[in-house]
């Protein structure tokens, strides 16, 4: 399968299969409203398979949050039709609103204007616990 | 019997006193621009102006040091009357507790301080809608420290992060209690004059219990303990504990269902109530809630020396005719809990106890 490959935007690479449309979602990308290509379920060497976003007129995307669902992911900055960048994400330390905690005993389900806070417990395992419950988080 | 100094893991983040204008920025302003506060900044465990919300709030040295201040009141309660004088304690109660409430405002009391607060949602503000975080702000301009229950957890670090006087958590939902476990090491060095080199029995509910996961990983920040832990295969203790006494090389553990089987190799036995609402059928429950009553022919067992504890309250896993046994330690908890909030409001506030000195940091603790 070809898709004709951006001239100045990025590309995030060796999404996990199947989970590119998550990914927007988190990265705050409107499909309705930007150009993009979404391949999924394309064939890789590394993983068997994997998801691609390439997405025209963007210059950066949040590498932390891309971390927490795709942290294998990598990006690739384009310019000029040529790659000028490639960018591994890392697990950040902390995560401020970007994930919600589910625990329904959780003082966050209560208290109005309070962040959303995680910290990350376990790197191998990407284990993250919410600050004021320590309930692990589910992406 | 390890000296402080062997254990003495690198001084923490949490000692540097720098650091408690976090947790309370306006009371710790004022006082480290007093000379005196000056005067005691080599005294690197000093715990004033900080918040208390889970026991990984404070270092070893810190929680020792609030050991040895509790032995300390214990035998100078006339010395110790007017430590808090002047001082109000702040007891916000979202959910009935009596039994800590009263503790917690007993302890200011009888440091000489006074006590302001509601036990019951429905009588205070919260009724209205207010948030925790707006009542903390209002009430940090009533009282010198805080005590705060409330059925949600994280609600104590909340509170910690809208006050400007320190926090102290009395219990959040099942999250957190960490006086609860003060009470517990309290009674461990009463005891022994020690909280390792021991071998600790936990009985009953394993996986429910908070009092249990936070004696065990705080047991493991001090290294050297044996644990055995007694529960019926339903009520096994959660795999992140287990994993908590892994990474200590020091420690180990053994789960095991029958607790008359090592009851004679026990220096602690920890009982907990079999909780009625964890099952789902009453049948299961009686059967469990029976498994473990601790009773004298149980306890015929035991090493002569045993220290039987307790969180209580109790329903019927310690049989009466036990509170009378020399091993019961339960009630004796109770003393220390108060003792160790004590030691606990009066170092938060940085009211010295007249006559108390200092742990250097050397001397042997046993």
């Amino acid at each position: 399968m070809e898709v004709t490959s951006v001239t100045n935007g990025i590309i995030i690479d060796h999404v996990p299969a199947g989970t590119a449309l998550k990914v927007l979602q988190f990265l705050h990308i409107d499909p309705a409203k930007t150009k993009l290509a979404l391949i999924m379920n394309a064939s890789s060497q590394r993983y068997g398979t994997k998801d691609i976003i390439k997405i025209e007129d963007e210059t950066s995307v949040d590498l932390n949050v891309l971390s927490l669902i795709a942290r294998q992911a990598t990006v690739d900055i384009v310019k000029g039709g040529k790659i000028i960048d490639k960018q591994q994400p890392s697990l950040p330390e902390h995560v401020v609103n970007v994930i919600s905690c589910t625990n329904p005993r959780c003082v966050t389900t209560t208290e109005h204007g309070i962040d959303q806070l995680f910290h990350l417990m376990h790197t191998k395992r990407q284990e993250y616990r919410c600050d004021y419950c320590d309930e692990e988080a589910k992406f | 019997m390890a000296t402080l100094s062997q254990k003495g893991e690198p001084l923490s983040d949490n000692n540097n006193p720098d650091l408690s204008v976090e947790a309370s920025s306006a009371r710790v302003e004022s006082a480290s621009s007093s000379i005196h506060s000056a005067g005691i900044s080599g005294n690197t465990s000093t715990l004033r102006g900080h918040s208390v919300v889970t026991l990984d709030d404070l270092s070893p040295q810190q929680i020792i040091e609030l050991l040895r201040k509790a032995e300390y009141i214990d035998s100078h309660r006339r010395q110790v009357m007017h430590t808090c004088d002047g001082r109000i304690l702040a007891t916000l109660f979202y959910e009935p507790s009596t039994r800590t409430r009263l503790s917690f405002e007993t302890a200011m009391l009888r440091l000489g301080g006074n006590v302001i607060g509601f036990a019951g949602a429905q009588l205070s503000s919260v009724s209205k809608g207010e948030s925790i975080s707006d009542t903390l702000k209002t009430v940090s301009n009533y009282a010198d420290v805080v005590a705060i229950r409330h059925p949600k957890e994280g609600a104590a670090l909340v509170a910690s992060r809208a006050a400007s006087v320190p926090v102290i958590n009395a219990g959040d939902g099942g999250h957190m209690h960490p006086t609860q476990t003060l009470a517990d090491l309290a009674t461990l060095t009463s005891r022994f004059g020690r909280v390792n080199n021991l071998t600790v029995g936990l009985c009953g509910d394993l996986t429910f219990g908070r009092t249990v996961h936070s004696l065990i990983s705080t047991l493991c920040r001090f290294g050297n303990v044996r644990f055995v832990l007694i529960s019926p295969d339903e009520l096994k203790t959660p795999q992140y504990v287990l994993d908590r006494i892994n990474d200590t090389p020091s420690c180990s553990f053994v789960q095991t269902r029958d607790l008359v089987g090592v009851i004679g190799d026990l220096d602690v036995l920890y009982m907990t109530r079999v909780q009625k609402e964890r099952f789902f059928n009453e049948d299961d429950y009686l059967r469990l809630r029976d498994t473990y009553i601790l009773d004298e022919d149980k306890l015929r067992h035991a090493k002569p020396e045993m220290a039987v504890l307790h969180p209580l309250p109790r329903v019927n896993e310690i049989a009466v005719e036990v509170d009378n046994d020399p091993r019961a330690a339960y009630f004796e908890q109770v003393k220390n809990g108060m003792l160790m909030r004590m030691a606990l409001e009066s170092s938060v506030l940085g009211d010295e106890l007249p006559g108390y000195e200092a742990w250097s940091g050397k001397e042997v603790y046993a």
